[in-house]
This record gives structure tokens, sequence and C-alpha cells, in this order.
């Protein structure tokens, strides 16, 4: 075990991939000479030489069809997109063209794509930079959609989204983006795996990438206030490891969601309709999610759209309280 | 026929792939107006040309992509006729066993990685085969087919950035049938033309005769030829008029009954059939010979189509790789 920060985990998964599979590449704006915008790829060009570590122009629909086509012809690219908020330039090659690819030739066809961007929520990146747009990539299938919220998960999430066939958009979090902790080397986990970060047996609290860090203290705020919250970190929005909430929520008969998303449509609308559809619960859902609104930029306003620790917990006590 | 002469070999080979496009399409036409083919089909009836020429200048392992009007590029490249009409009928044996049709052909053990429903698409994702090709070291080429409407694309500009700045082996190919779906290139493409956008990158440009094969051999074996000496992309344009609508049943109001009368008399299979009369490479026994083949080879891929059936919707779940955990 090592105690890496979040984005040397990202670093460090990206050199041992390069490192394994000669197949592997890195295409992206300041991936290369600069070591990306926020250090993720330091030192990856010298190592691995320009031809696989490839600085590009600012086109991201272009670089990401780059991808597609690579993969295609049998590379594994690795394709950086700044923020997630700029895949909305490059929608066409990852709803249209990479996700659909397998399917489209009868099965035929293997896009192992990885596109990995960063959601700038809760950094006063405000309305273009810090958006979470994991459900609309979700919602698309085809598509795998990671977010990893640990330095672990930094590293073996996207490892296993690397090695695997077909394509994957790793939501990275800037909110974590220092936090430390221990990375065991060669891990792989399961592709689509939930974590339960707490056990307990009055409440199921289900997190979505950056959200961790709030949940967490939410648990210790509710314990102090008497409520046993079991804390699942969602990990992939697809696959979604539905067995592991529902096996939750057969205990506490209680469902509070948190991410970072708008709530409408949003993840949470998809776990209360499913906890719903199997009748599994015995209180009203509580979603404690930003609002249908752009996120502001003033950080009075900020913290208020991306709800604190405080009403996670008020939220898991108000859900106990309900049933 | 065959050995005396590289040219008129080329020449006749060429002509055989024309007339495959043509009678291939000509009877998907037939099929579609007797509703007979579900969804949309867009023909390239008048452009055959341009995709035997460019094809032939191609390896086997060297790949293209295509576009929404893609039959012709997927039959160049050797794509198989029966696979291919049955995916038009929407049929299991299909290339793509139903679940593309018209619009997504792909035979990708020769090189076709895909016709596209989206203008544009395949100009970057040929870009990043073409830089698998350099990343690997192997001296395959790549060749993107498109129309003088995705030219004003984004994809267009930021691939062929991408391809330049890269030096990608790849060839460009747009084919410009002076429509951009229904509406005249006057009216969406601004300054001289496509072939003028090259320079912008730095990108070698040629123009060439898109209803004659054999320039459009030239052309093409030429930046192929630059490519594989890592000289790296070239801007093909080669105009040929389209003679039905943008997709069969478009009434084509947007065009004169002159002009629709003019662009039959640009008939590229014509053309080529004179060539090989006049240079003596062919005579009319042969030409009759090959009608009468090939006439067989599309009835055979029709008796082939109608002898499959839809995919069943628990395959079609597997091939999607659903899993929907309980």
């Amino acid at each position: 075990m090592t105690e890496l920060r979040y984005w040397q985990a990202i670093n460090q998964a990206l050199a041992e991939e390069m490192e394994h599979d000669p197949l592997v590449v890195l295409v992206g704006e300041d991936v290369g000479a600069p070591g990306g915008a926020f250090g993720a790829t330091r030192g990856l060009r010298e190592r691995f030489g320009p031809e696989r570590v490839r600085d590009t122009p600012i086109s991201e629909l272009g670089i990401v069809g780059l991808g597609v086509g690579a993969a295609l012809a049998g590379l594994r690219p690795v394709i950086e997109v700044m923020f997630n908020d700029f895949l909305t330039l490059a929608l066409d090659q990852l709803a249209n063209q990479a996700a659909k690819l397998r399917f489209m030739t009868g099965g035929r066809a293997q896009v192992p794509l990885v596109v990995r961007t960063l959601v700038g929520a809760g950094k006063g990146t405000g309305p273009q930079h810090g958006q979470s747009l994991e459900a609309w990539l979700g919602h698309v299938p085809g598509l795998s959609v990671a977010m990893p919220a640990t330095p672990a998960d930094a590293y073996g999430l996207l490892r296993v989204a690397i090695r695997h066939d077909d394509p994957v958009v790793v939501f990275e979090s800037l909110r974590q983006w220092n936090v430390r902790g221990e990375v065991t080397p060669g891990e792989l986990p399961g592709l689509g795996r939930a974590a339960v970060r707490r056990r307990g047996g009055d409440v199921t609290l289900v997190s979505l990438g950056g959200a961790l860090s709030r949940a967490m203290r939410a648990c210790e705020l509710a314990a102090a206030a008497g409520v046993d919250v079991e804390l699942i970190d969602l990990r992939w929005l697809w696959p979604l490891d539905w067995a592991c909430v529902e096996s939750s929520l057969r205990k506490t008969g209680r469902l509070v969601v948190v991410h970072d998303a708008v709530g409408f449509l949003g993840p949470g609308a998809e776990l209360a309709a499913r906890a719903a559809e199997r009748g599994v619960l015995t209180a009203p859902v509580v979603r404690v999610v930003p609002p249908r609104t752009p996120v502001p930029f003033s950080p009075t306003l900020e913290a208020a759209y991306f709800i604190g620790a405080e009403r996670i917990a008020a939220a898991c006590q108000e859900a106990v309280r309900n049933g | 026929m065959s050995g005396r002469d590289p040219r008129g070999d080329l020449a006749r080979n060429l002509y055989v792939v024309q007339l495959r496009i043509r009678r291939f399409e000509e009877t998907v036409a037939r099929l579609f107006a007797q509703g007979r083919l579900p969804g949309f089909v867009h023909l390239s009836i008048g452009q055959e040309a341009v995709a035997a020429g460019a094809c032939a200048a191609l390896r086997e392992d060297d790949v293209i992509t295509s576009t929404h009007r893609g039959h012709g590029h997927c039959i160049a490249k050797g794509g198989d006729l029966g696979r291919m009409m049955a995916e038009l009928f929407g049929y299991r044996d299909g290339y793509c066993a139903g679940l593309g049709g018209s619009m997504h052909i792909a035979d990708l053990e020769r090189g076709v990685l895909g016709a596209n429903g989206i203008v544009g698409a395949g100009i970057p994702i040929a870009a990043g085969a073409a830089y698998a090709f350099q990343v690997r070291g192997l001296d395959r080429v790549a060749l993107a087919f498109f129309g003088d409407g995705a030219a004003n694309e984004g994809a267009f500009h930021e691939g062929l950035n991408l391809a330049a700045l890269w030096r990608l082996p790849v060839v460009y190919v747009c084919e410009d049938n002076g429509y951009a779906e229904l509406t005249a290139t006057a009216v969406h493409t601004a300054g001289p033309g496509v072939a003028a956008r090259a320079a912008a990158y730095g990108m070698p440009a040629a123009e060439v005769d898109g209803t004659d094969a054999l320039a459009v051999h030239d052309v093409v074996a030429r930046a192929v030829e630059r490519c594989r000496s890592g000289e790296g992309p070239t801007l093909v344009v080669a105009r040929a008029p389209r003679w039905h609508g943008h997709f069969e049943g478009d009434p084509q109001r947007y065009r004169s009954r002159a002009e629709l009368e003019q662009v039959r008399r640009e008939d590229p299979v014509a053309l080529l059939s004179r060539r090989l009369l006049a240079e003596r490479w062919a005579d009319p026994t042969w030409l009759e010979a090959m009608a009468i083949e090939i006439e067989a080879e599309v009835t055979a891929a029709v008796a082939f189509a109608e002898g499959s059936a839809p995919l069943d919707p628990e395959a079609m779940l597997r091939v999607a790789g659903v899993e929907e955990r309980p």
C-alpha cells in the first residue's frame, strides 16, 4: 500500500497501464509537455514518448473522434477532455459513434476507448466548468460511466476502464483532487461494483463521485444524533450496482441520495424509481441534490447549491422520522 | 482478357466495380419503391467512379470510413452484396445483423470501418485509424469519404487540422455532388470551394473529375503513396453529380429537369465502357458477359437476403451486452 493524492493515483494508473500495454496511448489538450492542466499526466510524455502521449489542439470533437478511430484500429486510447462541461462539444463521437458501434455492427466492432474528464463542482468553477453531466452519458446505451471518489478508486477504476473492451467515461473529481488515501498497487476492482463505505442499519445513503466526503461527514453527524447510516459509494453510474443498493434497502427500508448533478432526471431519480418498483421502502425517498439551475459562481451561493454535510445528515434523520 | 496491359486490367476492374454498384443500387431503388425495404436509403448512382477509383488505389489492409451514401464504398472495398442486401432488409444475415441498416454497414475484415448516419463523423475517425497505424509502425492508410456538405462541419476542420499537424497517413476524399441534402453548394459553402480549404492546413489538395474512375484512381494513388512515405494527408475533391435525390422518395423539386437530364449524360459507367472499347481494353462480348455476370450476382444477393429473417429480440439484447442485474 502506498499513500497517494487522488491526482497522483490517476498518474500512477496511467503509467502502469501504458507500461503494461504498448497499445495504450494518451491524447488530449495539455496532457504531454505541460503534464496535464492539473498535473495528472506529469512525466508520462518523458517516460513513454511523444507518439503515445500527444498534446492536441482544442478540438474536443476531433480528439474524441480520433480516439474512436484509433480504438477501431487496435489501440486502447485514453482521451482527456479537461472538464466534463466540454463533453458537450464531443457528444456526437461519444453518443452516436463510440457508444453505438458495437451494436450497429451486430456486435462485430469493438471500441476500447476511455474518456477521462473532470467535474469542477465545488471549486468555484461556475456555470460552464462546474456541472456534473454524468446522467447525460449514463442515459446513452453503450457507454459506461465511472465516478471515482477516492485515490484508490481514481487508480483502480481507471485501470478497469482502460482494460474494458467498450467505451468508458471516467468522471474525475476536482474536489477530491488533493485528497490523500491508500492505494494498493495492482488492485483491479470489478467493473460496475459499488463500495459500502460504512455499515449501518437505519438508512441507506447513496453517494456519487465527489459528494463522498460530505456524505462521510454526514454519517458522523447522523450517528451523533443516534441515526446509523449505511453509506454506499456508487462508483459507477453504469453498469449500475443495483444489487448492492437493494440489499442495503432490504435492511434499512430508507433511501437518501446525494449527488452534484441537478436532481431533475438525475441519477437519484433512477435509484428512487427502482426502489419504488422493488417495493423495498418504508419511508419516502429523500434526494439531497442541487436545484434545476446552472451552477452559481459566488462561493456563498455555490456552498448552498452543493448541499453540505449538515443537510445530508438532516435528510437521513428525516428519513428515519418518516418511517 | 487480362495481363497484356496493366492499365487495361485496372480499367476493366474499375468498370466491373462501377457496374456492380450501379446494378446493386438500381435494385435497391426498385425494392424500396415496392415498399420492401424499411427506413431511409441514400443512393450514389452517378458517383460510382469515385468509390471504384479511390478504393482501387488502396490495399486490402487499408481502411475506409464512409457516409450515409455508402453502398458504393463498401462494394468497392470488396464488401459482400448478399450481406449488404440482407442488412437493407433488416435481417440477421446482414452485415450488422439488421441492427444498423443502410447507414451503418461495416466490414471490419475488409477495412470498412463503417458507413455513418452523421455527416462528417468519419473524418476524425479516419484520422484516429491513421494515428493507430502511425503508433503501431504499420504502413497502412486510412481513407475517409465525405460529401461537400460535411466540409462545413466542425469535424472536417478539426480532423484535417489534426491529420496535417501529425502528418497522419490519411486520404480525405470529398465527393462533391453539388448538394448538401436538398441545398445547393452556392447556398451552403463560402469561398472558392472545399479544395481551397486544404491550404489553410498546409495540406496538398487535388481536384478531379469524379465521373472518371481512372483519373480518380491516379489522384488517390498519389495521395496514398504520400501517406506510405510519411508525407502525411491529402485532400482530394472529386466532383460527381448524384442522379437520385438525397434519399429515395425525395422528389428533387430543387433541381431543374434540364439539370437532371444533363447529369445522366455524365454517366461514369457509360463513359468507362466507351473508353474500354476505344482503347481496345475490352470488346463488346466482354461487356456483355460482365453485364450478365453482375446481374446474376445482384439477383443472388437479393435471394440471399430473402432467405434470411430478422434477429429475435432476445438476441438483440445479447448483442447490446445488456446486463440488467436484478
